[in-house]
């Protein structure tokens, strides 16, 4: 079984990112590490293949920084990783991402595609769903757990009304909330060997995508700070706190 | 003349608020208000969304659309936007909106900005980044019509008594037929107590309650301030400890109650976006360094299980409850 399990550089999530002079994101010397949203589900499926053989490949689209998300999650496990990074993707909408990660995706054929419910940094969410309407896979998002039996995929889903529990044939993607399994961290053996597992660099060109289907169709033509929340207190926990606290109530008129 | 349109989210049980946020702002955006209804419940929501707004109502009360891929109702919506030619397509930051969108955009290829907060216009969106501290506004480009996934409670809805005309809409099956994932069971949370949506008090709890067991503070202070929901971080979600129809943030409700009040919640990102409109905000946490604390009316550093028994003790004291 082949999983494809896609990952993302993201800004240091403790970190302050900023918006540059073309009003996107600074990434180029901005610390920044795997999304940590990315190892639940590539630990999920490091165990599926544990357990019945196969291999775990990681799949990024991002600039050259990226490659340290790559290599982190060779180093938790994965057997190969793919990076697509191109001067022309700076500022790639989701369709973009998507039709980029489309292309990748088709040559390796993998059995099932993983990804996180939302990155971390742009929370948009529908990535996935778009790349797999691109790939024409069956999609199950919002999963809280999955494993694979034979050839069919069986998961349980969160949905507005409580949850549901569901089943297709792969190939199929399907996309994780931070529940599906706690993610190990990478030995220093796992480090080690993630440094001579092969990480394809494919170019724009190798994936047959031309300048028309990577032009955002989004441009940030202003920007500004948000209005600023003042006048907060903050207090220690002592004897006054509890009163403090019924007063604001009572000031709400909510007791 | 601008053509808006909407995605309504639709069950039996009746339609999302957020279809009619989402007529009131189409409405001011174009003279043509368009709303989609797919799945069960789609008839019977013409009428309430006409008095927000709507001039016509596609509609479709086929099983199929509610499968579980969304592909069906994205290749049925992908077939009335080819037909029509709508400039624009609003959807609800929720579970089917999100997979009708993100499914759509595969199959238009026109562009999807999500996390919106205003629409000044067909052609431009505004939406709030880097945790809420800057505001853009993005042009949107590309082939029409142009999606846009607005956050919940970004706008206030309006009532304006109209009527809509409905439109039977044909389902258009999918390349590859529609039956790919079977539904096995179905579990609905019940929900017990006011909801998030509507209680005046919202009491949220995270990973500082320490397991299902800490909730039962909230529960007692909840009863004795009355009219009060009780929510959670995706931390004590995902840990199990409560439902996620308890969900706060980014992937759960957006509330907006009189009062906030936080206990054991950090406040990152994904939790601010989904309360920081609330009148006031009240944090109880042991980190002084908690983000929460920034978006704090009221920010108290400390035991939370010394502080909430002590609030409930001195509200039952005020309210004789």
């Amino acid at each position: 079984m082949n999983i494809a399990v896609l990952v993302k550089w993201v800004p240091e999530p403790q970190g302050t990112p900023s918006l540059g002079p073309d009003h996107l994101l600074v990434r180029k010397g901005a610390d920044g590490a795997l999304d940590p949203g990315d190892e639940y589900g590539l630990e999920r499926s490091l165990q599926l293949v544990e357990r019945d053989g196969g291999e775990v490949s990681v799949v990024s689209m991002g600039p050259e920084v990226a490659l340290a998300a790559v290599q982190r999650g060779l180093a938790m496990g994965a057997s190969r990783g793919v990076l697509v990074t191109d001067d022309a993707l700076r500022g790639a909408d989701t369709l973009v991402t998507a039709r980029v990660l489309a292309s990748a995706l088709r040559s390796a054929e993998p059995d099932l595609v993983v990804a996180a419910v939302e990155s971390t940094d742009g929370y948009t969410g529908t990535l996935p769903i778009t790349l797999a309407e691109l790939l024409g896979l069956p999609s199950v998002t919002f999963a809280t757990s999955f494993d694979v039996d034979g050839a069919e995929l069986r998961a349980e889903r969160q949905t507005a009304a409580g949850t549901e529990a569901v089943a297709c044939s792969l190939p199929a993607l399907v996309t994780v909330t931070t529940g599906v399994a706690e993610p190990r961290y990478p030995s220093l053996k796992g480090v080690m060997a993630a440094k001579s597992k092969p990480v394809d660099r494919p170019s724009l060109t190798d994936l047959g995508l031309g300048e028309d289907d990577v032009r955002p169709a989004q441009r940030v033509v202003s920007a500004e700070a948000a209005p600023a929340k003042t006048g907060g207190r903050v207090i220690e926990a002592g004897p006054d706190a509890a009163a403090e606290i019924a007063d604001l109530l009572a000031e709400a008129r909510v007791i | 003349m601008t053509r808006v349109w909407i995605w309504a989210d639709v069950a039996p049980d009746g339609v999302a608020p957020s279809a009619f946020e989402l007529a009131t702002k189409a409405r001011a955006v174009g003279g043509d208000v368009g709303a989609v209804a797919l799945g069960p419940g789609a008839s019977e929501a013409v009428e309430a969304l006409g008095d927000h707004g709507a001039t016509l109502v596609y509609t479709s009360d086929d099983e199929r659309l509610v499968e579980p891929t969304s592909r069906v109702a994205a290749h049925t919506l992908a077939a009335l936007v080819a037909e029509h030619a709508p400039d624009v397509v609003l959807f609800p930051s929720s579970y089917r909106g999100r997979d009708v969108a993100g499914r759509l955009q595969g199959v238009t290829g026109s562009t999807l900005m999500a996390n919106a907060v205003d629409l000044p216009s067909a052609d431009r969106a505004r939406a709030e980044i880097l945790g809420g501290t800057t505001i853009v506004e993005v042009a949107l480009e590309g082939p029409r019509p142009h999606l846009v996934m607005m956050r919940p409670r970004s706008f206030e809805p309006d009532a304006v008594g109209g009527t809509a005309e409905a439109v039977a809409v044909d389902v258009v099956d999918p390349p590859g037929g529609s039956s790919e994932v079977r539904v096995l069971e179905r579990t609905e949370t019940a929900a017990s107590g006011p909801s998030l949506d509507g209680a005046k008090v919202v009491l949220a709890g995270g990973r500082g309650l320490g397991g299902p067991d800490g909730f039962r503070l909230l529960e007692e202070l909840a009863a004795a301030i009355g009219d009060t929901a009780i929510g959670a971080s995706r931390a004590a979600v995902d840990a199990g400890w409560v439902p996620y129809a308890m969900q706060i943030g980014q992937t759960g409700a957006t509330v907006k109650p009189e009062v906030y009040l936080a206990a054991g919640i950090s406040g990152a990102l994904q939790h601010a976006v989904g309360m920081k409109g609330s009148r006031r905000i009240v944090a109880i946490t042991k980190d002084p360094e908690a983000p929460i604390l920034k978006l704090a009316d009221l920010g108290v550093v400390g035991d939370l299980f010394h502080v909430l028994p002590a609030v409930t003790e001195e509200v039952r004291r005020r309210t004789g409850r």
